[in-house]
């Protein structure tokens, strides 16, 4: 398990997110809109009875969106509440036997933030990141 | 191990909260075996699994208890105070003992050795090992026959069945949507029916009896009362009222706080209630009951209530109103500023209450959890606090509205009234950027949705609905909405922390629609939007101004049928509330009907005869000063009236009639039911002469003479009295001065008819009660000037 990482995209960037974090991974339906809530809360989905807290991405890494949103999240749960990360595609869960490394070059947007380090997994040079960092979103680090 | 240790702590933990009550009836019959034997049984069974699971603090401590317990049973000894004290200091040690096991901390105070002298020793030494009840231990369980679930299980399954609800609606929208097939329907409704029946009883399962709060209290009121020496005796009522779990713990800290507070400061030393010639022990009753969809507590001592004088000095010191706007204040709001923070009428900080924590926290905490708190203080007779709490937290009525084209929900508890903006009776104006809506004479802040939210300002600005909100801290603004739905019964969920950090919502809900909705949070809209405390709380309303154009008000008005069978109706803003009350509590004593209700001696009306009803209700009506009560059969309901009615063809308890659905329905005169009492109460007093010239007429003697009177004037007849005592004089129509030459004060004429008969009359028109009384007013003060 603790090998096991999901991989997905997150605007054009291969990510990794360690599987023991991940609930599941969705196509949410219609999100609502949370007005007043910070940039990258996109809203909340309904999944079954569960409602999630959606969070765009690519807003919490400082990105502006690319194109129209994606419907696939992978649902996250920090303190008894659910989380839902839009990202742009999902892989798949794989096992990567190589250990994250460090990261030694200078990331660019919110990207330093979230990242762990690098892991390399078939030839490419994948981000592991925190998925908690990316849920507090980009106003937590000016705080 | 570890399983075998976990259920040991939590069956102590049990058997103790069990035990509690039965220690104090112990302890004020030290004879009664049943409960000797109970105590003693806990004792030996902790002694025998704790030797079993090597503790030996805890093995000590019991075999002591035991062995001295064994003693009482055997009559080797007899129980008195300073014995029973020392074991129930074993007791709380066990617990303490217990939960420190479970916390994994140790123990620090590892002083038993005293405690278990104190077992041996005489009376007179064990005074300094007072029991210390402080440390209750946690609510689990009832020793019934039950299991133990986490909650967490609890709500896995309430989310499991609301996902049950989810997928039955698709099932039903897919349905409709394809051709009828023989027995579909039959099954679907089956279906329908158990997944109902199931979310009810999962419901049921978060229920527990109120007595799992109720029953710490004997301990605490004998531990405290003791402490500050005084005599308390508890009444507990309504132990079967079921309450969700989890709102049961929230209300601990509340209730505690007030018990303590009664015993503090509400109840008197045994010496002082001697000499007000009340029993020496205090009398403090917690009683629980359903209503509707809410569980009341109250709360009652016959202490020395709040020293409301006292109370408005403290705020007027505190800054928290002015000298002047303290005058103005209903005794209501006078009471109800024990619940602005930094308020207290405590002298001294004691031990007991008192810390800095008051009864803002108190009110805040139960407001926190959708509950309000009233306050009924009578000085030197007690205090009746009434705390309403919603059956549950996690289901709430609501309200959905739209803005922005996305639905909310507002909490139904917060909403005082919900008004169309096209509406002709209220108005609308902007006070620079702020805008102000003007509802029958109440001027509120108005906040739309869309621009709080930052949505954006609504794209039509007319046509919308107003939703009259209350937020907790008193402030009442008026909430203008695209469209109001529904009322739902809504589950609530607590929203995640970056949602919550807008300060907007109260939680977040997925109504049958399966659509996400967020639960506003009407006081953080509040703050948002910069609607300030209006003081509504610490201001007495302002009076509403006498409308001009009152032929487009309306008045809530409560119909209701009269003891005579008759519909009538008054308004609903002098009905303080509506009670049940026995048929016995009525006499017919000194001159008049009257009513003993809590405590307290009130004037009845509406009904001229003993009944013979068992059980009748009570309108208690109230003017700000006096209070009355009024007899009737039954409610009918709350109806909007003009507030121009037909007026009474003379004056008297009905004021007037006006038309309900096509029916006469009477207006009671609540002006004239409180003159009526009031006049009983202060007859013969030095009033302004007021002569009356023609004592024949029956239209002055049974007519005008009552209205006089009520309004605080002395009358005498012509005959009676001469003109030269009178403040005024009143003339019939027709008589005029030329007539009676020899009236020697000003003179107040009378004219049948309504229009002005020619320039220059200054007559009134005799049915013009306000007019007449005016011009009385205003002759016999330019005289006495």
């Amino acid at each position: 398990m603790d090998k096991l990482y999901l991989i997905a995209t997150i605007a054009g960037q291969g990510v990794a997110i360690r599987a023991a974090l991940v609930d599941s991974v969705v196509e949410i339906g219609a999100v609502s809109p949370v007005p007043l809530a910070a940039p990258h809360i996109a809203g909340l989905a309904a999944l079954r009875s569960r409602l999630l807290t959606i969070i765009c991405s690519e807003h919490a890494l400082g990105i502006t969106p690319s194109g129209k949103a994606s419907s696939r999240a992978v649902i996250v749960e920090v303190e008894g509440h659910y989380y839902g990360l839009v990202v742009g595609t999902i892989d798949d869960a794989r096992i990567i036997e190589a250990d994250p490394v460090p990261i030694r070059a200078r990331l660019e947007h919110g990207w330093a933030r979230v990242a762990l380090g690098t892991i390399e997994f078939e030839g490419e040079s994948l981000i592991l990141i925190d998925p908690h960092r990316l849920i507090a979103g980009p106003e937590e680090m000016a705080a | 191990m570890d399983d075998l240790l976990s259920e040991f702590i939590a069956e102590t933990r049990d058997t103790l909260e069990a035990l509690s009550g039965e220690v104090i009836a112990w302890e004020a019959d030290p004879d009664d075996r049943a409960r000797l034997d109970s105590i003693f049984r806990f004792v030996h069974t902790v002694k025998g699994s704790c030797g079993f699971l090597d503790l030996p603090r805890f093995e000590r401590l019991s075999h002591a208890a035991e062995d001295v317990l064994s003693e009482l049973r055997a009559g080797e000894r007899k129980a008195d105070a300073a014995l029973v004290s020392a074991v129930l200091a074993i007791i709380d040690r066990i617990g303490e003992l217990a939960e420190a096991l479970d916390s994994g901390e140790p123990h620090a105070d590892g002083d038993d050795a005293a405690l278990i002298a104190a077992l041996h020793a005489d009376a007179a030494t064990t005074a300094a090992v007072a029991p210390n009840a402080a440390a209750a231990p946690g609510a689990i369980r009832a020793p019934t026959r039950s299991i133990r679930i986490p909650l967490e299980q609890l709500d896995r399954m309430m989310s499991g069945v609301s996902d049950m609800v989810l997928a039955r609606n698709e099932l039903s929208r897919r349905l409709r949507e394809i051709p009828e097939a023989p027995g579909v329907e039959g099954a679907f409704e089956r279906l329908s029916a158990c997944v109902a029946e199931m979310r009810d009883s999962i419901t049921r399962t978060r229920m527990q009896r109120i007595d799992k709060l109720f029953a710490a209290l004997p301990r605490m009121v004998r531990d405290v009362s003791g402490e500050v020496g005084k005599q308390v005796d508890l009444e507990i009522d309504g132990s079967d009222v079921e309450l969700d779990r989890e709102m049961i713990e929230l209300m601990r800290d509340p209730l505690t706080h007030i018990v303590r507070n009664a015993i503090d400061h509400g109840i008197e030393t045994p010496d002082e209630r001697r000499r007000l010639g009340k029993p020496a022990a205090g009398r403090l009753t917690v009683s629980a009951r359903q209503s509707g969809n809410q569980i009341v507590i109250d709360i009652m001592d016959d202490g020395r209530g709040i020293d409301e004088d006292k109370l408005v000095n403290r705020a007027i010191a505190a800054g928290l109103i002015g000298e002047d706007t303290a005058d103005a204040l209903p005794a209501q709001a006078r009471v109800a500023l024990i619940f602005e923070p930094g308020l207290s009428t405590a002298d001294s900080v004691s031990a007991i209450s008192g810390r800095g924590v008051g009864m803002d926290v108190v009110k805040s905490n139960i407001e926190r959890i959708g509950g309000a708190i009233d306050i009924d203080n009578r000085p030197r007779i007690g205090l009746h606090l009434t705390i309403r709490v919603p059956l549950t937290l996690t289901i709430i009525a609501a309200l959905t509205v739209t803005a922005g084209n996305q639905g909310f929900a507002i909490p139904r508890s917060a909403i005082d009234e919900i008004v169309h903006d096209s509406n002709e009776t209220i108005r609308i104006d902007s006070v620079g950027s702020a805008t102000i809506v003007t509802i029958r004479g109440r001027a509120l802040p108005l906040v739309n949705l869309e621009e709080v939210l930052g949505m954006g300002r609504p794209q039509v600005m007319r046509g919308r609905t107003l939703v009259v909100v209350r937020a907790a801290s008193g402030c009442s603004y008026a909430l203008a909405v695209a469209a109001v739905h529904d009322h739902e019964e809504l589950v609530i969920k607590p929203a995640s922390p970056a949602i919550m950090a807008t300060g907007a919502y109260a939680g977040k809900s997925l109504p049958d629609s399966g659509i996400p909705m967020l639960l506003l949070d009407v006081g953080g809209l509040a703050a948002l939007a910069g609607v300030g405390a209006d003081e509504a709380g610490l201001n007495p309303p302002a009076a509403a101004p006498v409308e001009a154009d009152a032929a487009a008000d309306v008045v809530p008005t409560l119909l209701f049928r009269d003891f005579d069978g008759i519909q009538r109706g008054i308004r609903l803003s002098v009905v303080e509330r509506l009670e049940d009350v026995s048929g016995e509590q009525i006499r017919f004593a000194a001159g008049r009907m009257r009513i003993a209700v809590d405590g307290r001696i009130l004037p009845l009306a509406g009904c001229d005869a003993m009944t013979d009803r068992r059980v009748l209700k009570i309108l208690r009506l109230n003017d700000g000063a006096a209070e009355l009560a009024y007899a009737i059969d039954d409610v009918i309901d709350i109806v909007a009236l003009p507030a121009m009615f037909e007026r009474a063809a003379s004056a008297g308890p009905v004021a007037g009639v006006a038309l309900v659905d096509g029916e006469q329905v009477e207006l009671l005169d609540p002006h004239w039911l409180f003159a009526d009492i009031d006049g009983a109460a202060s007859a013969g007093e030095q009033g302004p002469l007021c002569l009356l010239m023609n004592r024949d007429d029956p239209w002055m003697r049974e007519i005008l003479r009552p209205l006089i009177e009520a309004a605080g004037y002395r009358v005498a007849f012509a005959g009676e009295a001469g003109s030269a005592e009178a403040d005024v004089v009143i003339a019939p129509p027709g008589e005029g001065a030329s007539a009676e030459p020899d009236i020697a004060a000003p003179v107040v004429r009378l004219r049948a008819d309504r229009p002005v008969a020619h320039a220059g009359d200054d007559s009134v028109y005799r049915y013009d009660r306000a007019g007449l009384l005016a011009a009385i007013q205003a002759t016999v003060s330019a005289r006495r000037a």
